[in-house]
This record gives structure tokens, C-alpha cells and sequence, in this order.
């Protein structure tokens, strides 16, 4: 584990590997994880559709003890109040098909089973789905925009963006106003697809939200995610990928800059239990201000079953003042020895004053200099985003955060 | 015509056991055109001179002056003392992740003279000073000193140079790490400025190996933290054979 308060650290991790079969050992420094477990807890542990399967988290559980359950508003133990939930819209081009469903509809819940005890809540909770169908071989080339408005209420969501097979597929999911929110959004993404989503986070202050992806990736089909996280009093994002048949490729790419009193958390977790998929993940965050608190969590399973297995997963954290704390912490359990590659990086360091005294020298002024550093950091993430509209705004976005306290 | 001066100079650094005095009374005078050596064993302070005249946080000034053209250097910021017109070439730059050169020139270019450079005059101008350089135009899309060879850094750090026109600029071994054929290249860039006569030239160096390449009009030699002997190129000559142990009283050769 890595973290950091004002000082630099950087971490490798852990990775753990052992025999196919064999009792795993996965406590200790650099697990992430306070007692032992089986390699696969996150799976046999709970998962169910019913909230009422699940304990309400106290803070002392693995997968809650970085989030401050005071702040989320009851969405983890029932006490929330229901006023409505936010306004979802989406614009997409012809050939692709939106419907908004009930909680009958048999698509649901494809991509996997909730894990933890909000999506759960989600579940149980949401009254309308939203549906979106790229069918079989259809390439638009625009994208899919959903975007979900808060006014200010809690409520609960849940979006399908199902991919045919061969079909290619961008969707951006733009999160925006107030609100306490908690929700799934399940990826099924056929055999030859490709489907790539930016998902921005960028609520008002005032705002909770608590959100769940699964993407369920078919035969030689390719997902690739963006995740974007820049607004928002307590944001908790929990990006699963799960593989159907061989051949997947995953490359789940995330940019994160928490201000003074937010609490950003993203946790990972790629599951690799079919041969030959690749999985790739790059995470990186900024942090300025008092109590700026950033949390990554990276879990890579590489099962048994997954020989020729390909992954590697990095989280870069930037701490631009004092004050501020980033939590990092790469898993990655190997149980067998038949694969092409496995490895992490992790590191956490505050900002280089040489680079500033560099460019300093060049004539180039202090707060000029930060921002060009800041967006040369970022710059390779963003760089995924292949609408250069949202790049510039989520350029500009980040530069904004960097000016409020330069 | 512009002036560095530098006036009985007083360097700290913050060491373990409290501040520890560096340079201890640095006297020079490098007026445009001029170039001046400084040449010194290891540990003598002739970099932390460099780096206190670009005003590096980690050095603290504790006495003396610094004035360009009589303007007080010391109370300004590193990138005002940019754009007063000094500049260091560094020993080892930093690489600067995700910032390509062609933006961090024009960055700088554009900060050093006070607008931005008309685009198409400035992508001429940058692609005939990286030919001079014997740079790839390839390097322009590269990140700023990432991956860099030693010698790329130089050649960086002297099209830097040649680009920004800076009154007096402080070379601080800038021969370090370079192979004879990129020893001349960078020799001739730093000769190309200097044939303007618009530029003063504090060259820092242990060796006099770049002295062949680059004539200086003075060579200064620098031990305990201060000049202990000023003279023209004769004395870098006799550097050469005798070394600094008249000195230092230790065996070090120049």
C-alpha cells in the first residue's frame, strides 16, 4: 500500500503468486487486505441483487475502510431519504436503439451480480432502466452521450449499453448538477465488438455518488474505458471486467484531481478466468488543497483458467500541496504460472520542484509552469479520448481546478 | 552594453547539522561579449555559484550582491531573472512527462520575449537552429529531456540558448558526459552565440578539455568556495599540466 501525506512515496505493490489450487496467504503489507482470504473473496463472498443480502458496512471492512460512511447519506445502510432520481438523456445516432424499461426487463443484470451493498441498493432501488442497443455490426462513428442530470435529490439508476457483435461503439456518460446518487451500469460487449466509454464525474459540490460498472467482454472483443472524476463533495467508482471467452482486450484509463475536502475513490478489479485476454489500466490523480483525499484500489485476478494471460496496471497520484492524501494500493494474485505477463507500478509523490525551478529558468512564470507540468501529467491519459471536443473541455476542466488555489 | 556583477557572494546550503557555507565571498564582473571560465575541482562551489545566479530555492544567499545592468538579480524570482535576460544551462536537466519540446520552446520564447512568436517565423527558426545542432526535427515531438541521451540534453539546453538571446548566460559543465563529436557540436552552438558579441559567457568546467573548442577572455580558478586566481587563457594552460594542487593541497587534475 501506498500512502502518502505530503511526503513522495512510491510502491510496487504486491504481487502474490502461488499454485492453482493452492490455500492463499494474502494478508500483510502490500495486500491490501487486513485478514487472510481466498484468492477470489471478491467473488464468493457475497453477491446478490437483494441489498438485504448484505451487512451494512461500519467502516472496518476491507472494501469500505478508506470511505467515509458518515458523508454518503445513508446510501450504504438504508437511512436515505428517496425524493427522485436524476434526469437521464441521451442523444445517439441513427441505427442505435435507446429504450427506457421496468425492473421486468429480462436484460438486466447480464453483466454480473452486485458485490457490495450500495450497488445492491441501487438495484433494489431503481425504478426505470435505461437501454442502450448498438445491434449486431452497426458502426455509427458519432457517439452515444447519456447524460444524467441531478436536481438535488437521491435516487437510484441503472443503464445497459449492450454491443452486438462486430458492432463499434463509443459512449459517453456525463455526469452532472447536485445529487446523492448510486447506481450500475452494465457493458455487454458481444463477441468482435469494441466499445469505448468515457465516463465524467463532474458533479456540483454537494454531491454523492456511489457508481458500479461491469463490463462483460465477449471473444476477441475489445473495451476500453476513460474514466473521469473532477467534481464532487464524495465520488466512489467501482469499475469491474469480467471476460466471457478469449481473446478480450481491456484498457481501462482513469484521471482524477480532488480539491480541498473531496474524497475520490476508485477500485478496480479486472477478473481474469478465460485464456488469452489482455488487460491494461492507467490511473492518474492530482490532489491540492486541506483533506484532498484520493483512494485507488487495483485488483487483477488472474485465475487458474487464464493461461496466456496479458496484464499490467499503473496509478500515478501527483500531491500538488500539503495537506492532501493519496491512498494506492495494487493487487495482483497470480494462480497460475502460464502467462505472457503480469506486473504494477505505483507512486506518489508530490510536485517536483526541480521541474518548476526548470522551467522557472526558461523565463516561464510559477503558476504557467504548474499548469503545463499538470497537464503534461494528465496529457497521456486524456490523450485516449478520441472526441477532441470533450478533450479540450476536460483539459480546460482540469486547468480551472489548477487555477482555484495556484 | 549589459553587466553581470557579482559582489563579495555569500552561499548556504541547509545541511544536517544547520546551514553550511558554500561560497564565501564570490567577486566577478562578466559584461557582454566577454567569456569568462571558471574552473575548479569537484566540491569547490563553482556550480552552486551557477545555480545562486538562477536563484535555485535550495541555495540561500547570506551576503553580497548580484546586480544586471545595476537591477538587484537576488530579489527577483527564477523566471523574472529569466527574463531579465540570464539563463543556465544546466548540468542535468529535468525531464518534464507529457510537455513536448516543441511546446515547452515556444512556452519559453514566448515568456522570454514578452509575446508569442509569430507561428510560421518560429517554426523556421526553431527547425534552422536544430539543423545547426544536428538535431532530427523529430525531436521537436518528444517529451522535454525524457529519454534523452546525454548528448541530446546539451544540444537541448544550447538550442534553448540559441533560441532565447539571453544577455549572459552561465554554461555549468556543460561538457560533462559528451563525446568528442558532441563536445564540438555544442561547442560550435555556444561559439554561434557568442560570435553576435551580444552575449556575456560564464563558462563552468572542471576540465579544459571544452576550453580547446570554446576561448575564453579570462579563466578564473575557483577553490573553497571562492575565485583564488584570476588570469587570461594562459592559466587554464597551466591548469592543464599542473592540476589543482597548489590549491586545494590535493592531487586533482584540470
Amino acid at each position: 500500500m501506498a500512502s502518502a501525506t505530503n511526503s513522495g512515496s512510491t510502491t510496487a505493490g504486491s504481487i502474490a503468486v502461488r499454485e492453482a489450487g493452492a490455500p492463499g496467504e494474502l494478508a500483510g503489507p502490500g495486500t491490501g487486505r487486513m485478514v487472510s482470504q481466498p484468492a477470489d473473496a471478491r467473488q464468493v463472498a457475497t453477491a446478490s441483487y437483494d441489498v438485504n443480502d448484505f451487512a451494512v458496512p461500519h467502516g472496518r471492512e476491507e472494501d469500505w475502510r478508506f470511505t467515509p460512511l458518515e458523508r454518503l447519506r445513508g446510501l450504504h445502510d438504508g437511512t436515505f431519504t428517496t425524493v427522485g432520481s436524476p434526469t437521464v438523456e441521451v442523444d445517439a445516432p441513427a441505427g442505435v436503439v435507446v429504450e427506457t424499461v421496468g425492473r421486468d426487463d429480462a436484460r438486466l443484470g447480464k453483466a454480473g451480480t452486485p458485490v457490495d451493498r450500495v450497488a445492491a441498493q441501487a438495484y433494489s432501488s431503481f425504478e426505470k432502466a435505461t437501454v442502450v442497443t448498438f445491434p449486431k455490426e452497426l458502426a455509427p462513428g458519432e457517439p452515444v452521450v447519456v447524460r444524467t442530470r441531478g436536481e438535488g435529490a437521491t435516487g437510484f439508476g441503472h443503464l445497459i449499453v449492450d454491443v452486438g457483435r462486430f458492432a463499434e461503439a463509443v459512449v459517453v456518460l456525463d455526469h452532472g448538477g447536485k445529487a446523492t446518487y448510486a447506481d450500475n451500469v452494465e457493458f455487454l460487449v458481444g463477441d468482435g465488438a469494441k466499445l469505448t466509454v468515457v465516463s465524467v464525474q463532474d458533479w456540483d459540490a454537494g454531491s454523492v455518488h456511489l457508481g458500479h460498472h461491469v463490463a462483460r467482454v465477449g471473444r476477441d472483443a475489445t473495451f476500453k474505458s476513460v474514466t473521469v472524476t473532477l467534481g464532487g463533495d464524495v465520488v466512489r467508482l467501482f469499475p469491474r471486467v469480467v471476460f466471457d471467452a478469449p481473446g478480450g482486450d481491456v484498457e481501462l484509463y482513469g484521471v482524477y484531481f480532488a480539491d480541498a475536502g473531496q474524497h475520490l475513490e476508485h477500485r478496480l478489479f479486472v477478473d481474469h478466468d478465460v485464456p488469452r485476454c489482455r488487460s491494461r489500466v492507467a490511473y492518474k490523480g492530482a490532489l491540492q488543497g486541506a483533506d484532498a483525499r484520493t483512494v485507488w484500489i487495483g485488483d487483477v485476478l488472474i485465475r487458474a483458467a487464464a493461461e496466456g494471460t496479458d496484464t499490467y496496471e499503473l496509478n500515478r497520484n501527483l500531491l500538488l500541496t500539503e495537506g492532501a492524501r493519496a491512498d494506492s494500493v495494487p493487487n495482483l494474485e497470480i494462480e497460475t504460472g502460464e502467462i505472457a505477463g503480469a506486473g504494477h507500478a505505483s507512486a506518489t509523490g508530490r510536485f517536483d520542484d526541480e521541474q518548476l525551478f526548470y522551467l522557472q529558468a526558461r523565463g516561464i512564470p510559477a503558476d504557467e509552469a504548474r499548469r503545463l507540468v499538470v497537464r503534461g501529467f494528465f496529457a497521456e491519459v486524456i490523450a485516449q479520448i478520441d472526441l477532441p471536443e470533450l478533450r479540450e473541455r476536460l483539459m480546460e476542466r482540469i486547468e480551472a481546478e489548477l487555477e482555484a488555489s495556484v | 552594453m549589459a553587466t553581470l556583477e557579482i559582489r563579495d557572494l555569500h552561499v548556504s546550503v541547509e545541511a544536517e547539522n544547520g546551514p553550511r557555507e558554500i561560497l564565501r565571498g564570490v567577486d566577478l564582473t562578466v559584461k557582454q561579449g566577454e567569456t569568462h571560465a571558471i574552473m575548479g575541482p569537484n566540491g569547490s562551489g563553482k556550480s552552486t555559484l551557477a545555480y545562486s545566479i538562477a536563484g535555485h530555492p535550495k541555495y540561500t544567499v547570506t551576503g553580497g550582491s548580484v546586480t544586471l545592468d545595476g537591477e538587484d538579480v537576488l530579489s527577483m524570482t527564477v523566471d523574472e531573472r529569466a527574463r531579465a535576460g540570464l539563463f543556465l544551462a544546466m548540468q542535468y536537466p529535468v525531464e518534464v512527462a507529457g510537455v513536448s519540446v516543441s511546446n515547452f520552446l515556444r512556452t519559453a520564447a514566448t515568456a522570454v520575449r514578452g509575446e508569442a512568436p509569430k507561428l510560421r517565423l518560429w517554426v523556421k527558426e526553431v527547425k534552422e537552429a536544430m539543423d545547426r545542432l544536428q538535431m532530427d526535427p523529430s525531436f521537436a515531438e518528444r517529451n522535454v529531456n525524457e529519454g534523452f541521451s546525454g548528448g541530446e540534453k546539451k544540444r537541448h539546453e544550447i538550442l534553448q540558448l540559441e533560441l532565447l538571446k539571453p544577455k549572459i548566460a552561465v554554461l555549468d559543465e556543460t561538457d560533462s558526459g559528451l563525446d568528442v563529436d558532441a563536445l564540438r557540436i555544442v561547442s560550435e552552438g555556444v561559439n554561434r552565440v557568442r560570435d553576435t558579441g551580444e552575449i556575456g559567457t560564464l563558462l563552468i568546467t572542471h576540465y579544459t578539455r571544452i576550453l580547446r573548442y570554446i576561448k575564453p577572455d579570462y579563466v578564473h580558478v575557483f577553490a573553497g568556495g571562492r575565485i583564488v586566481e584570476s588570469g587570461g587563457p594562459e592559466l587554464a594552460d597551466k591548469l592543464e599540466s599542473e592540476g589543482y594542487e597548489a590549491y586545494t593541497g590535493v592531487k586533482e587534475s584540470a
